[in-house]
């Protein structure tokens, strides 16, 4: 398969990016996405060029690290997966590939294709935990919790922070990964006595750190690799007001 | 450093007294740190994974001032989150006959009896309690209709005893420990450091003093003080490129700590594991692990005919060669993952692999589908079949999926006594980067838990043990001149590496050692292989000493030089771990040397000439075998059978 690509190039933080254009050939179908950017760098490095930085780690989906701005989706063309799962299969011989980092005021861009998404554990920082010190805890099987009750706040749980939430949302809004920690410890009956707190704070900390408002649009959860509901935003909006 | 003229044997500091009450000896004469005096004690914590992160918070919470370490954008992200199955606890729920006593059999047999007594029982001890405080952090496990935990089997073993979260139980646990840290950091006790590599370990005065760290978004190299150094960097199986690891997964600050003088054991005990993705093309970055929760009820099977070419689905039953279930009758698909792992490079090399380069086997459903249902199914694996199709494009309710063995934990790794610590004072391993309680082949759904038990449990007794003795005057500081020579060491490599600019990049260098240790120092070794392998990997390490390409400078974010450095500690690595190999002969676990195997194929193991643990040092840059002698006090080691 052969490609144009036209990938954003930016030194570092503070200098302005451009698109940059690439042709790329004997791309494979069953190469994913990240394999057809090792490809590519492989090429730009034995030229001596400078390769295109871009953040991935785990490659199965798990680590929350990878994530681009594919022709205009966070994470690519389809729903509800990482850009580490995307295969070239997914796109067609002589397509022009438009690859650029996730946007958002939250999320400054580092290098090239890599964003800083330390947001995400100041968010965390500021009431994403229950107040437990370790080493001491009530036997497990006294605290009772219905399967509906686990399996609902595993859903929330399951979030990645890979922050294509914020990526996708026209806000720039955090609100799915914030209502997704809210969600999953305030379910929980050993989360439950410091919901008030800890929804307050989140979403103080949210706020401040310059994520917009939930535009209530549910581009979010299509884009979620999680599959994470929106349902879980109206659960913290809930629990603020309480 | 150590003098190198003298040879010792190391300390493993095992606490008398009987089998059972070792830990509680130890917890009850262990020396402690007043309240008002913790905060004057300055704890360094590199990888903030499941053992990293569970210490740092359990270290802040005690009082004492932490600065975590990590080279991701998040401590969330370090590579226990990619762990799927489970974690192990002798809670007995299931009143199957599990015990305490019974765990830690199970992990010292499964570990084929290459591991202390003491550590695998404390390991086993501490087990049931951790579930206890996962709950308490909030990880959602499984649960029963009734609201009780439930728990599933795993390899090795006939009780169930291990606790999952769908297929992504790292990944809950993880978020526990993640989250118990941030708390700690929100409260000003954890000072966390992302995007931060460790590159160097400072030792003065046979202590370690601290260590220094590139600043990965801006090349700025900057050094850090402490009165002890826990290193929690995980496993580097990553070396053989093709892994079920993530890419930044590396050896590079367990390396650096061996050239300061701390030995490593046992560097060559790689778990290759049954379940993984086969490789598709070369291009190939990575193998993903499918759980071994699925061979709960997935059946592993080849077609009896060699270079069969009918699909699965028309293959008759009697064709089909359930290879486990016939070799292993007892523990069938649940057989440990060193004996699966062989079992299907052995069908595989004997021409009966299936898929389009015939290097994998089937892992079937269609039974476990058909008295189940598919909503039971799909409620236990049902993540694990949609990443096997996110990936495949196939789908496993209709069809076999395709596995292969792949790289994918170290049981080697830095020596270390029973109280975490290392022969260097002051510096202790942690989690997967240890070598300590699995022995020569780990039993499913223990890694996750041997890192918390690390984390949560042990180093917060024998950290302060060794914190209280140090003298009051022992005030860490940075302004020193072994701080100053390690810094200008390591500008100058970092500068020699890139000045190189040669034509080939760093991935060249590290398939091409990833394939070779694949070849001569993977499932089956041979002596004649590796010592091939030795001196492939010195002209390989000369050829990129003289021909390596890492554009760019040191002075920004440069993932290629990130690359060399971790590459450059792999062509080192490599070179111990096929010495280790070599010197073991035996089989024993995941080690497997041809010349020394049964009739029937299977390990032989040999007690009398290697109940030890291969102690590396390194002297003059060369790597010199320290035994310590293992003794069995409490279980005679027996031939491990499973069948």
């Amino acid at each position: 398969m052969h490609f144009k690509l036209k990938i954003w190039r930016q030194p570092n933080r503070h200098t302005k990016g451009n698109l940059v254009d690439y042709e790329l050939s004997g791309v494979e179908p069953d190469m994913s996405f990240l394999e057809m950017l090792d490809m590519l760098n492989e090429k730009l490095i034995v030229n001596g060029e400078a390769p295109v930085a871009f953040d991935h780690d785990c490659r199965e989906g798990i680590c929350g690290q990878c994530g681009l701005f594919i022709n205009g989706r966070a994470h690519g063309p389809h729903d509800q997966i990482t850009t580490c799962h995307v295969h070239m299969r997914a796109f067609k011989d002589g397509d022009t590939i438009f690859i650029e980092p996730f946007r958002a005021s939250g999320f400054p861009v580092q290098k090239d294709l890599k964003v800083d998404r330390s947001a995400f554990d100041e968010i965390i920082a500021a009431g994403g935990f229950i107040s437990v010190n370790t080493g001491q805890s009530p036997e497990a099987n006294s605290i009772l919790i219905s399967q509906d009750t686990a399996e609902a706040a595993f859903d929330a749980a399951a979030c990645i922070g890979c922050g294509a939430c914020v990526a996708s949302c026209k806000n720039a809004s955090a609100a799915l990964f914030t209502a997704a920690k809210i969600s999953h410890l305030a379910q929980l009956p050993q989360g439950k006595l410091e919901r008030k707190k800890r929804v307050l704070s989140m979403v103080k900390k949210m706020d401040e750190l310059g994520f917009g408002a939930c535009s209530s649009t549910g581009a979010c959860e299509v884009e979620c690799p999680q599959g994470i509901s929106i349902s879980h935003i109206a659960t913290m909006n809930r629990e603020y007001f309480k | 450093m150590i003098d190198p003229s003298t040879s010792f044997v190391p300390d493993p500091k095992v606490p008398p007294g009987p089998l059972e009450n070792k830990w509680s000896n130890f917890k009850k004469t262990a020396r402690l740190v007043s309240p008002n005096n913790r905060k004057k004690f300055k704890i360094i914590v590199v990888g903030t994974g499941l053992a990293g992160a569970s210490a740092a918070a359990s270290l802040a919470e005690l009082g004492y001032e932490v600065s975590t370490f990590c080279f991701q954008d998040s401590p969330r992200r370090a590579h226990s989150v990619a762990a799927q199955g489970g974690v192990n606890a002798a809670k007995n729920y299931r009143n199957d006959g599990d015990s305490v006593y019974r765990m830690f059999f199970d992990t010292l047999k499964g570990g084929d009896f290459r591991a202390r007594e003491a550590n695998v029982y404390r390991l086993a001890e501490c087990s049931a309690h951790l579930i206890d405080q996962a709950v308490a952090q909030g990880v959602p496990f499984a649960r029963e209709y009734g609201g009780y935990l439930n728990n599933r089997s795993f390899g090795g073993v006939q009780v169930s005893r291990t606790f999952y979260a769908r297929g992504q139980t790292g990944q809950q646990l993880l978020l526990g420990a993640y989250q118990a840290m941030m708390r700690q950091v929100g409260l000003g006790n954890v000072k966390s450091h992302t995007r931060h590599e460790m590159l160097d370990l400072v030792v003065e005065g046979g202590q370690a003093r601290g260590i220094l760290v590139r600043d990965l978004d801006n090349g700025k190299i900057s050094r850090h003080a402490a009165h002890a150094v826990l290193l929690a960097t995980g496993g580097f199986g990553k070396i053989y490129y093709l892994s079920t690891l993530a890419m930044g997964c590396n050896g590079t600050a367990i390396w650096r700590s061996h050239k300061k003088g701390a030995l490593t054991a046992c560097p060559s005990w790689t778990q290759i594991h049954p379940t993984c993705l086969p490789q598709s093309g070369d291009y190939q970055s990575k193998l993903t692990l499918m759980s071994e929760s699925l061979r709960n009820d997935g059946r592993i099977w080849v077609p009896k005919k060699k270079d069969e070419s009918r699909p699965a689905h028309q293959i008759p039953e009697q064709e089909r060669d359930y290879y486990l279930e016939r070799r292993y009758p007892s523990f069938g698909n649940l057989a440990p993952r060193d004996i699966s792992s062989r079992a299907a490079k052995e069908r595989i090399d004997a021409g009966f692999g299936v898929g389009k380069m015939k290097n994998a086997v089937y892992l079937d459903f269609e039974e476990a589908i058909r008295e189940q249902g598919k909503a039971t199914i799909k409620r236990k694996y049902g993540n694990l079949f949609d990443l096997y199709e996110k990936i495949t494009g196939i789908n496993a309710y209709q069809s076999p999926m395709l596995i292969s063995p792949a790289a994918h934990f170290s049981m080697g790794g830095l020596w270390v006594d029973y109280e975490l610590s290392t022969n260097i004072k002051g510096l202790y391993a942690l989690g997967e980067a240890n070598f300590s309680d699995h022995g020569a082949n780990r039993l499913g759904a223990n890694s996750l838990l041997q890192a918390c038990v690390d984390g949560y449990y042990v180093i917060p007794y024998t950290l302060p043990h060794f914190l209280a003795s140090l003298p009051k005057e022992n005030v860490p500081s940075t302004d020193t001149p072994a701080f100053e020579r390690a810094e200008n060491q390591l500008k100058a490599s970092l500068d020699k590496l890139l000045a190189i600019k040669g034509t080939k990049s760093v991935d060249h260098y590290h398939k091409a050692l990833g394939k070779l240790l694949y070849d001569h120092c993977g499932l089956s070794r041979s002596a004649e292989g590796l010592q091939k392998a030795i001196a492939l990997i010195k002209e390989l390490r000369e050829d990129f000493n003289q021909n390596v390409m890492i554009p760019g400078h040191s002075q920004e974010m440069n993932d290629e030089l990130e690359k060399a450095g971790r590459v450059a500690d792999y062509l080192e690595i490599g070179e111990q771990m096929c010495l280790d190999a070599l010197t073991r002969e035996e089989s024993c676990g995941a080690h497997f040397r041809e010349e020394y195997q049964t009739a029937d194929g299977e390990a032989l193991r040999r007690d009398k000439d290697f109940s030890f643990v291969s102690c590396w040092h390194r002297v003059e840059g060369k790597s010199v075998l320290v035994k310590e002698p293992l003794t069995f006090e409490f279980i005679q080691p027996t031939e491990r059978s499973y069948k």
